[in-house]
């Protein structure tokens, strides 16, 4: 990761291709705001949600340490402290909150954090799974069956009785897997960042930069599946 | 600096509050009353609002206007349920709520806007300076229309709306201010016709809604219903006669319901009082704090779906919860405080003052807007998703509910069909699966080049600011030209109503004006008549004949002012009758004095010297 920025923190740092001021025109380099007319600048349309928030492209984040800094920025651009700045002013300060709202909710979630670095990195949007994983496939057609049953019989009747708990038994079961297929995801996580600490430039870890994206997009669509049934598994027995 | 006063508009009531010293400080009116009812009355002599509308209500009820917070961003299908309810008729045009007074129609945000004049006047009166910014609360849960239509009515009173604030997170700011606490906060705010739960993380002076739920078709005003069907079911059963036919009575029957209602917090019975009409008596009952309870508690369970919706969203079991903070005036009633801290296991917090608390807040909020304030700061939520209609009338959501605002999202749009000039959007707002389910907020088509399927790639930007209002932006970006939509409203008012509005709303600034000083006029002269009749009749024989002729000369001369149209003869006419009524007042004060001191001995007078 050559262009990723160095984290540091306290300053409002950001690295990004060097534009001119809006108002001043003299150079600013990613500040939020310029170092000689003191104005704030529009948050930079390549940056990305990490950039924003002043975080290396790092997957296990501090949340406290997060939360700190997003309040810190809120202060900084929030529209409340703009209401007697000019128009221009007025709009950036919009746009700029909103961006980093989109950033502190993104990160915040370690799930979608994962998924927007995955889209970043790798380019590609989540995809959605239409069959279940090859590790659930059995599991998952036996409890479309048991569903389709519950769905026809009398719910209030002995049988209907069984089916309900039958199908609780598969719904702990299948959070079961969800909360495994998260504990994965942590180790990737570790696994991604040690790589990136390590910032070597080597054919192997790019390999290894591929095998963990690839790895981690796999946990991730697993993931949304399992979810996805669940909900629906809740939805239909109540 | 302009000075930005905050407004509570509230269903029932009203306030003004602004900073004083560092200080939220609420404006009382001439008579010291800090809230002024949320009511207007079209009189024959012009429209009146506040404590003397509050008298038209059983005097003229066809003409008098009250919860019209109800009615706002809304239509006229969205209250068919409750149209019974309201003396006034109620009509629609264009998606917006038309109220019939006399021979006009306003619309709910003209109304508001009345209301809003009156804070502003008094603002005005009081401060000695002119008024033309204001935040203004509205409920938490209220969607993208009802904003818009508040937002409508302070232009309409020559109002600048620098800010909408949802009402329980303005409260937390005043609260916020006063207790200094850090932690998690629920805030259960039962007003007069909606209800909110908003919670909140306090840190280092960062108000963060973590979530918000609410109805806003839950409020006190459906408690006092309860009462007043109970009591029109006892007249009917004991008299024959059913009062709906009544309007008048209607309206007393409501507002001894909800007196009753008020009463019912401190004592364990009270007595409910209803003139009949037609002299064919009176009718009246006991009520029990219980049988208010017994007739209430399944409204006031319905908040308590709301406040676990957004525990739940919120990540949080009700032990989470640091503080409750009570809102609103319908939180009085023991019922709710008994729910509330049934639901969240701990007492809730009772030492702000319910009713002016969320007026203190928008003060706040002001002052920070100002740059007063630094130090706070109000990170809020839009409670609704937002959505697009998209194939097969899904709606499609594009910023969850409970999402910090300002928040943006972007769309990508082409075409399906080569050629094609223009894609049309329906933008929506709720929770539900399918389009119809949601509310409709606005339409609007986007003008595409014509080129081949598929090649037009139009941006659109959707972004809720932070009043929790939506803006709509598009962009071609092959062209990277950017262009204006014309958002077509559901349920509102467009630009150009609202601009006559506010035209018409200056227009009859200058009568208005007259109109109110001669109702008030009037409505002194009536005082002063009736007291000075009464102390007549009283000790007129303690005065000479000539004395007591001049005193019913003067009076007769008020009587003749008052049926005119100019207020300075009415003033002058109550000047001379004062003066003619001086020596009935010396004497009857001489004589009550004589008779207190009658039968007792001098020792005892004299003691006290």
């Amino acid at each position: 990761m050559d262009h990723s920025p160095t984290h540091t923190t306290g300053r409002r740092e950001l690295q990004m291709a060097r534009s001119m001021c809006w108002h001043c025109q003299s150079e600013v380099s990613g500040e939020y705001f310029c170092e000689r007319c003191v104005k704030v600048q529009p948050v930079s349309k390549e940056a990305d949600y990490f950039t924003c928030l002043g975080f290396p492209r790092r997957l296990t984040i501090d949340l406290q340490k997060l939360e700190a800094k997003f309040y810190e920025l809120s202060r900084a651009f929030h529209p409340d402290f703009y209401q007697t700045k000019s128009e221009t002013e007025q709009a950036i300060s919009l746009s700029n909150a909103a961006t980093l709202n989109t950033a502190y909710r993104t990160l915040r979630d370690p799930i979608q954090r994962a998924e927007y670095l995955l889209a970043i990195e790798a380019g590609a949007v989540k995809e959605i799974r239409s069959s279940p994983p090859a590790d659930l496939f059995e599991e998952i057609l036996e409890l479309q069956e048991t569903l389709e049953e519950f769905r026809a019989s009398d719910q209030s009747s002995d049988s209907g009785h069984r089916l309900r708990t039958q199908l609780q038994q598969e719904q702990h079961t299948l959070e079961q897997r969800k909360r495994e297929m998260e504990t994965q995801l942590e180790r990737l996580f570790v696994e991604w960042d040690a790589l990136q600490d390590r910032g070597e430039a080597t054919s192997e870890s790019r390999a290894e930069r591929d095998r963990l994206l690839k790895h981690m997009r796999e946990i991730l669509s697993n993931r949304t599946y399992v979810k996805n049934i669940v909900n629906d598994l809740v939805a239909t027995i109540g | 600096m302009t000075r930005i006063v905050g407004i509570d508009l509230g269903t029932t009531n009203s306030l003004v509050a602004y900073m004083k010293g560092g200080v939220p400080t609420v404006i009382p009116g001439r008579e010291g009353r800090a809230m002024v009812p949320s009511v207007v009355a079209m009189t024959d002599n012009g429209l009146i609002v506040g404590d003397s509308a509050k008298e038209h209500l059983t005097r003229n009820p066809a003409r008098t206007v009250y919860s019209v917070k109800r009615f706002m961003g809304k239509g006229l299908a969205d209250v068919q349920s409750e149209l019974a309810y309201f003396p006034y008729s109620l009509t629609e045009q264009g998606g917006v709520i038309r109220i019939k007074l006399g021979e006009k129609s306003y619309s709910p945000p003209q109304i508001s806007a009345m209301i809003l004049k009156e804070l502003k006047q008094r603002a005005e009166a009081h401060l000695g300076e002119s008024i033309t910014k204001a935040v203004i609360t509205v409920p938490a849960y209220f969607n993208d229309s009802q904003r818009q239509a508040t937002k409508d009515a302070g232009m309409i009173a020559g109002l600048e709306v620098v800010r909408i604030i949802n009402e329980p997170t303005a409260a937390s700011l005043a609260y916020g201010l006063q207790e200094k606490t850090q932690g998690t906060i629920a805030v259960y705010d039962l007003g007069g016709g909606t209800f909110d739960i908003s919670i909140l993380k306090l840190k280092d002076g960062i108000f963060e809604v973590l979530a918000t739920n609410g109805d806003t078709h839950l409020g006190g005003d459906d408690l006092d219903r309860r009462v007043a069907d109970l009591m029109l079911s006892d007249i009917r059963t004991a008299f024959g006669i059913d009062l709906h036919a009544y309007p008048d009575h209607m309206q007393a029957v409501r507002l001894e319901a909800e007196r009753a209602k008020i009463r019912l917090s401190d004592s364990q019975k009270t007595e409910v009082v209803i003139d009949l009409p037609d002299a064919i008596g009176r009718f009246s009952r006991e009520l029990t704090r219980d049988q208010l309870e017994s007739l209430t508690a399944d409204i006031i369970e319905r908040t308590l779906a709301p406040c676990r919706f957004a525990l739940k969203d919120a990540g949080l079991a009700p032990a989470g919860i640091d503080e409750v903070v009570l809102v609103g005036g319908s939180t009085r009633m023991p019922l709710v405080r008994q729910r509330v801290q049934a639901l969240f296991g701990k007492q809730p917090h009772c030492h702000l003052n319910p009713d002016e608390v969320v007026a203190l807040g928008a003060a706040v909020q002001a002052d920070i807007l100002t740059g007063g304030t630094t130090d706070m700061l109000l990170l809020d939520v839009t409670p609704l998703s937002l959505g697009i209609e998209t194939m097969g009338g899904v709606m499609s959501s594009l910023i969850r509910r409970n999402t910090t605002i300002p928040a943006s999202a972007k769309e990508m749009f082409t075409t399906y069909v080569d050629g094609q000039t223009g894609v049309d959007i329906h933008i929506l707002q709720g929770e539900r699966e399918l389009a119809k389910d949601n509310r409709s907020l606005a339409r609007f088509r986007l003008k595409v080049p014509p080129l081949p399927a598929g090649v037009p790639r139009i941006e659109v930007t959707f972004l809720i600011d932070a009043n929790g209002i939506l803006n709509v932006k598009a962009s071609d970006m092959r062209t990277g030209q950017s262009q204006s939509i014309e958002v077509k409203p559901s349920y509102g008012l467009s630009d150009n109503e609202v601009e006559r509005m506010i035209e018409d709303s200056f227009k009859f600034a200058q009568e208005d004006v007259g109109a109110r000083k001669l109702i008030e006029a009037r409505l002194d002269a009536g005082a002063l008549i009736a007291t000075t009749e009464k102390s007549l009749a009283e000790g007129g024989t303690l005065i000479s004949e000539k004395d007591a002729a001049d005193v019913r000369h003067a009076l007769s001369a008020l009587n003749a002012a008052k049926e005119g149209h100019d207020p300075k003869v009415i003033r002058a006419r109550m000047a001379e009758l004062e003066q003619a009524a001086k020596p009935l007042s010396v004497a009857m004060l001489d004589d009550s004095l004589k008779r207190s001191l009658q039968g007792k001995k001098v020792s005892e007078v004299t003691k006290g010297r």
